[in-house]
């Protein structure tokens, strides 16, 4: 135990002394945070949407106003049959279709309700799926505004929320609200991984390990040493992220923050025992690194629901991704920040998490030795 | 009982053999040399006995323990300075000796007092807070000696702890092995530095792997027994060389600085008349004298007949 404070402590020291570390853990992922929060968000503004408007009445020329009026689309012409969208799309001078038919000023006074279609080029799909919910929450929400003005026009309101993609969570539809809670859970990945394995490649290509090898130090508080620097780092990141994340970019935090931290520290033990784990397979800092990154990292990304939601994933992939720990942490940070959720609900990732992390760490130190063949 | 026992040690690296079938005792309190060129199979031998490597076959004894069988019991018997430096460089020299007195628990007070020993031995009393990457080499070198032996190992392998450092600086560091010997740690150190193979009790030469030749620096000079060297100054050397070489009771010759050796196959120097030949070839012999054999003639000889089988 009093060895694991001796490593402990002169790795701290050496963190001190290396500006190249000091600035992967503290500027890196406030540098990360503020391009990722400014400029991956996935909001789209103007999208460019063609109306076949046929019907051509006050009621249509007020839901096209509405359209224009709004940041997020600007409609670009407006002609009189669906027959005339097709060019627009095709050439993308249009993102999106919105055809309003003929008799929609009548249906909408009537008991029916109107519908109205939107028609989207699907060739950018995560653009298109913002752009639509967009388009739903606009059509809702004007006809929220008319059933507020018109006495019993409940039935009305409902049937002319036609392409009703409901947005949950985020009504905002501000993505960056979804995204930055995701940046915590990559920042996190990113940096333990990435500087467990190379703390402990780096005193293999010094020569360093050789000596720490013929001392005493017993396996686990080699492992224990080695591992409670970073994750110490990762809980000061944590704190980190989650400041800038909710004083500069106002990102609602709704659950408790010792929750967080807690599960947190669950999530630790994965990416720790990952870099653990890179640290046996690999030779030099440079290897550890491109593991990390193109077998996890990457992977990782995309499977989670980091970028593309799991939803919309073929079946055989959605099962690949409950391997991923990525995936159940961002249920959690997510859960956290934008549901002020808890425990709770959160226990079955939290439980699939510390599964995925006693896994890897097992696996990691049954192959970490303290020799060098 | 001896401190280290060799039996038949043999270590691969996929098909190839790094140390093949190397058999050495050595007993305690004694300097013990390693001597070979690079690639030899001194480090992984060392490494062996650390316990750092596992032996492909064969068995070490390191104060009696197995490595194969308990590595972590031979690791609290032995110091180890490797041929890299191991040192933090980003540590201060203090920080580096509290660090690896703490890896090998020692209590506060023997702390206190080995951290002295450490320092004066270095000579870096006064230079506590002094980075380590800061320090010469032979500074460097007696730091990492010093934190090498804090625990006070009896038995102690340095590999190359004299690389890249002055003259001035290597014999203050063979005071210090001197010295340890003296106090009865047995040491196994390599170099590349046949004078320093001089300062042994014993020699061991590795080529390739295996071991060519073994014993006191006396003992191993015996290869030139019956092969007496003269030292021959001539003002032509390349000229008197090729007459030498000639000559059938001369074995090889070499270059030595401006004088040429000359290994003879007879036991008797003084029956073969070299300076009247040689002045018959037209070279100016200035002075022809039989020499004892340098550990680098017996060096180079072993390699020569080991590559030759
Ligand atoms: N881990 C390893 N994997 C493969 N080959 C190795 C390994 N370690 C050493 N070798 C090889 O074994 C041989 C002996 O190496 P070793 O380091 O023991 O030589 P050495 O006598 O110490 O040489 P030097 O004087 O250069 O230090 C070399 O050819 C080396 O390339
Ligand atoms: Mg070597």
């Amino acid at each position: 135990m009093r060895r694991t404070l001796f490593l402990i402590r002169k790795e701290l020291i050496e963190l001190r002394r290396d500006p190249r570390l000091f600035g992967l853990v503290i500027i890196a992922p406030i540098l990360q945070l503020t391009v990722l929060g400014y400029a991956a968000t996935t909001d789209v503004w103007n999208v460019p949407v063609v109306v076949a408007d046929g019907d051509r009445s006050p009621a249509s020329r007020d839901l096209i106003a509405q359209f224009d009026g709004s940041p997020y689309f600007s409609v670009v012409d407006v002609v009189t049959s669906n027959a005339e969208i097709d060019p627009y799309l095709e050439s993308g001078l249009g993102w999106m279709a919105l055809s309003i038919p003929e008799g929609y000023g009548d249906e909408f006074h009537s008991a029916t309700g109107a519908t109205v279609q939107v028609v989207a080029d699907g060739s950018d799909a995560s653009s298109t799926t913002v752009a639509l919910s967009y388009a739903a929450s606009l059509v809702a929400g004007y006809a929220q505004r008319l059933v507020a003005a018109r006495p019993g026009g409940q039935r009305v309101a409902q049937a002319l929320v036609q392409p009703a993609i409901r947005v949950w969570f985020n009504p905002q539809l501000d993505s960056r609200d979804f995204m930055i809670p995701g940046v915590l859970a990559l920042l996190l990945l990113i940096i333990t991984a990435n500087l467990t394995s190379m703390a402990i490649v780096r005193e293999k290509e010094l020569g360093t390990f050789e000596q720490l090898s013929v001392t005493p130090l017993r396996r686990w508080e080699l492992v224990v040493g080695k591992l409670l620097p970073y994750a110490l780092i990762g809980m000061v990141d944590v704190l980190l992220v989650v400041a800038v994340a909710v004083l500069w970019f106002q990102v609602p935090f709704r659950g408790s923050l010792l929750q967080l931290l807690l599960l947190s520290g669950v999530y630790l033990l994965s990416t720790l025992g990952l870099g653990l784990f890179v640290s046996t397979v690999s030779r030099t800092q440079q290897q550890a690194m491109m593991v990390v990154v193109f077998f996890f990292l990457l992977p990782m990304i995309f499977l989670s629901g980091f970028i593309f939601p799991i939803e919309n994933m073929p079946q055989v992939i959605q099962y690949a991704t409950y391997i991923v720990p990525l995936r159940y942490y961002l249920v959690i940070v997510r859960g956290i920040f934008l549901k002020g959720v808890g425990l709770a609900t959160l226990w079955p990732s939290a439980l699939a998490l510390l599964a995925w992390g006693l896994a890897i760490s097992t696996l990691a130190v049954s192959r970490s030795r303290k020799r060098l063949d | 009982m001896p401190a280290i026992d060799v039996q038949h040690l043999t270590r691969r690296f996929g098909k190839f053999v790094a140390v093949d079938d190397v058999s050495f005792r050595v007993g305690e309190g004694e300097i013990f040399g390693f001597l070979g060129a690079n690639g030899a199979g001194k480090s992984t031998t060392i490494r062996m006995l650390c316990g750092l490597l596992r032996p492909t076959s064969g068995t070490a004894l390191v104060g009696g323990v197995d490595v194969s069988r308990d590595a972590e019991g031979v690791k609290r018997r032995i110091g180890y300075m490797s041929q890299r430096f191991s040192l933090y460089e980003s540590l201060t020299v203090e920080e580096n000796i509290r660090f690896f007195a703490g890896l090998y628990g020692l209590s506060e007070e023997r702390y206190a007092e080995r951290r002295r020993f450490a320092l004066e031995m270095a000579g870096l009393e006064g230079r506590e807070t002094m980075i380590t990457r800061q320090l010469s080499g032979g500074w460097r070198q007696r730091l990492a000696l010093g934190c090498a032996i804090l625990h006070e190992p009896p038995i102690l392998f340095l590999d190359e702890p004299t690389g890249g450092v002055d003259p001035i600086s290597r014999r203050q560091f063979w005071r210090l092995i001197d010295q340890l010997a003296g106090e009865g740690v047995t040491i196994l150190v390599t170099t590349h530095y046949l004078d320093e193979a001089e300062r042994c009790g014993r020699v061991a030469i590795m080529h390739a792997g295996r071991l060519i030749g073994i014993g006191t620096v006396a003992e191993v000079k015996q290869v030139f027994a019956d092969r007496p060297i003269v030292e021959v100054r001539v003002d032509q050397p390349v000229a008197a060389m090729q007459a030498l070489d000639a000559m059938p009771e001369v074995e090889k010759t070499s270059l030595f600085g401006t004088a040429v050796h000359a290994v003879l196959k007879t036991p008797r120097a003084a029956d073969v008349p070299v300076a009247d030949r040689l002045r018959a070839a037209g070279l100016q012999v200035q002075s022809l004298v039989t020499v004892p054999p340098s550990l680098e003639d017996v060096f180079l000889d072993m390699i020569e007949k080991a590559g030759a089988r």
